[in-house]
């Protein structure tokens, strides 16, 4: 799993405030097409603010970002059409079947009607919901629901998807499925940026970077950064450089 | 601007809001239960005066009197009282709205062609149907002292005087239904579309379903047309079914042009949908929302000239309603039912609701953007 792309994302001291508090201090990093980003930190770390800078969904306070080709301050429109976003909380409609809220997104990123029918049933063979099509979402297990609001982000072929904390809530068996298919998709050339609390799924990751209180804190690929933390210390794991990176900032 | 992005977020509100079968029977069945309820209930027609009499001169012509209301159809004598004190307590309990007293020497003042004093008492508690009802029996009065001056002067030569023949335009039976359920319909619209607006949108924001339309190329104006044109449809279609209910039903005329109904109503749903709109960016829960929505309607309902004349108005709050566009509404909606004119006559309402729709709508269009920022 080697990727050397161009940069789909590049940001360059991207800072956030709201009103006097930093949520993100001036950040710098760069993803690559294809690649699995794994950005990681505790609660409040900012990683939902980066996210959401990211997706154009809040402006910046200062700083340089492209995303897809487009300025996170000029083209924020422009990122929408490029990426897939898969937020934390189900946010798709409980009281409509995943048919209907596929439906409804085709439409919403204006996929051409006819590649509808292709579409729907690409979704429905990935996401494994066929029996489940005609069923109210709000019926559905949470690991169900978590592959329908991921067959939504991916619905009009982003190039770039953003998964906020994607597997929080769900069974380690679905979650092994989840990551599975995170690898399909970057092989297949999605960048995949994701944001998690488990250490252990942050293996899966090609770099990671880790962000405490609005900073990052450490950046490269997994085994790098344990490298780099625990020089001397073998059996160490992403885990022990977690607690340890996140408890230096607070002592 | 994307057709296709708004057609199926319509579709989409549809779904959601026909899956809720409390939904389903308050956009179908409430609006004809509250057309149908309102209709017999909002009526200021007085039909049946009922009236105690007390008789203490027992004479032909104390007859005569208690006959000439008797015989009218409105008049009903319910009770015949012994004493003045019995005559008060029948009032006072309520179980009449008049008491008409004839006194002892009503004959002989008559006969002496002096005029003859009768007291009657009303029920002034309800200022408006007591006046009503005094109106009435001084009719009744008036026809006996004619009768009486023909019967005691029969020969007397009647000079020549003003006969008045009144007809009323537009409701000839002076019918307060015919009034009051065009009003109703104008009404049952607004608050339906006011209301269901902002829940419509708050309902996203509370599901946290708002936050995915944010991260699409969905416009801003692509999801207000989504969210207001479902409204559009359902008013209008709340529109036919009530119209068509209370012409068969009530049988209230509708003289006028159907077409210019469903373009004022549109018109009208301009600054309804805007409201609604504003509502929704002010109000955090769908409870808020709700409470908001009464606070706005409640003001609307009473400076409209629904129940209360404008005319009758302290002139600062005259000058308030032509704010109000439920105002211009019920002159339009009440011009096309009873008195069947057209835009030659309507204009400056249309265009007061126009005006007063775009401002609304673009000042509410203009903060709810801000708020998904």
């Amino acid at each position: 799993m080697t990727t050397s792309g161009p940069d789909v994302i590049h940001v360059e001291d991207l800072e956030k405030k709201f009103g006097r508090f930093v949520a993100v201090d001036r950040i710098s990093f760069s993803v690559k097409k294809g690649e699995i980003f794994g950005f990681l930190g505790p609660n409040g770390a900012g990683k939902s603010t980066t996210i959401r800078m990211l997706c154009g969904i809040i402006k910046p306070t200062s700083g340089h970002g492209v995303v897809a080709g487009h300025d996170i301050f000029t083209d924020a429109e422009e990122i929408k059409g490029s990426i897939g976003y898969m937020s934390q909380r189900f946010s798709l409609y409980e009281d409509m079947t995943p048919f209907e809220n596929i439906r409804f997104y085709l439409g919403v990123y204006s996929v051409p009607l006819e590649e509808w029918d292709d579409r729907i049933e690409w979704v429905f063979e990935m996401t494994r919901l066929q029996d489940v099509r005609h069923r109210l979402a709000r019926e559905l297990p949470p690991g169900w629901r978590q592959r329908l609001a991921l067959g939504c982000a991916l619905l009009h072929r982003p190039e770039i998807v953003f998964l906020d904390e994607p597997t929080s809530g769900v069974d380690p068996i679905t979650r092994r499925h989840f990551w599975e298919f995170i690898d399909h998709l970057a092989r297949a050339g999605v960048t995949v940026f994701v944001t998690t609390h488990y250490m252990d799924e942050a293996h899966n990751c090609e770099r990671i970077v880790m962000i405490n209180e609005g900073s990052i804190v450490a950046t490269g690929s997994p085994s790098k950064i344990i490298g780099e933390v625990f020089p001397d210390r073998a059996d160490a794991d992403l885990n022990d450089v977690f607690i340890r990176l996140m408890a230096r900032r607070n002592e | 601007m994307n057709w296709l992005r708004v057609r199926e977020f319509v579709r989409k509100e549809f779904i959601q809001l026909f899956r809720d079968r409390k939904n389903r029977h308050l956009l179908v069945i409430a609006p004809l239960i509250q057309l149908l309820v309102f209709g017999y209930v909002v009526s200021t027609d007085v039909r049946d005066i009922r009236v105690a009499i007390l008789d203490q001169s027992r004479t032909r012509e104390s007859r005569m009197l208690k006959d000439a209301l008797d015989a009218n159809r409105t008049f009903r004598i319910t009770h015949y009282a012994g004493n003045s004190t019995e005559l008060e307590e029948i009032l006072v309990s309520r179980e009449v709205d008049l008491a008409v007293k004839i006194g002892p020497d009503f004959t002989e003042h008559i006969r002496r062609g002096d005029s003859s004093p009768i007291q009657i008492l009303a029920d002034g508690s309800m200022s408006n149907m007591a006046s009503v009802r005094i109106a009435y029996s001084s009719l009744v009065l008036d026809r006996f002292n004619r009768n009486l001056i023909r019967e005691l002067y029969p020969e007397r030569i009647d000079y020549g005087k003003i006969d008045a023949r009144i007809r009323t335009w537009y409701n000839p039976n002076l019918d307060s239904r015919n009034f009051y359920v065009p009003g109703i319909v104008a009404f049952l619209i607004m608050l339906i579309s006011l209301l269901f607006t902002s829940m419509a949108i708050i309902r996203e924001r509370e599901a946290g379903t708002i936050e995915q339309l944010i991260v699409t190329p969905l416009k801003p104006v692509e999801l207000i047309l989504g969210k207001t044109i479902p409204y559009i449809m359902i008013a209008q279609a709340q529109m036919v079914m009530v119209t068509v209910f209370a012409i068969f039903w009530f049988s209230i005329p509708l003289q006028g042009s159907l077409s210019l109904l469903f373009a004022a109503t549109c018109l009208f749903l301009l600054s309804t949908l805007g409201i609604g709109l504003f509502i929704s960016t002010i109000s955090a829960t769908q409870q808020q929302a709700m409470m908001t929505t009464f606070f706005f309607i409640l003001p609307f309902f009473m400076l409209s000239g629904f129940v209360f004349p404008i005319a009758n108005m302290p002139l600062v709050v005259q000058w308030l309603t032509y704010l109000n566009p439920l105002r211009y509404f019920l002159v339009i909606i009440r011009g096309i039912f009873l008195k069947g004119v057209g835009l030659e006559i309507l204009w400056p309402q249309l265009l007061a609701l126009t005006v007063i729709g775009l401002i609304v709508f673009t000042c509410a269009v203009k903060r709810f953007r801000k708020t998904l920022d």
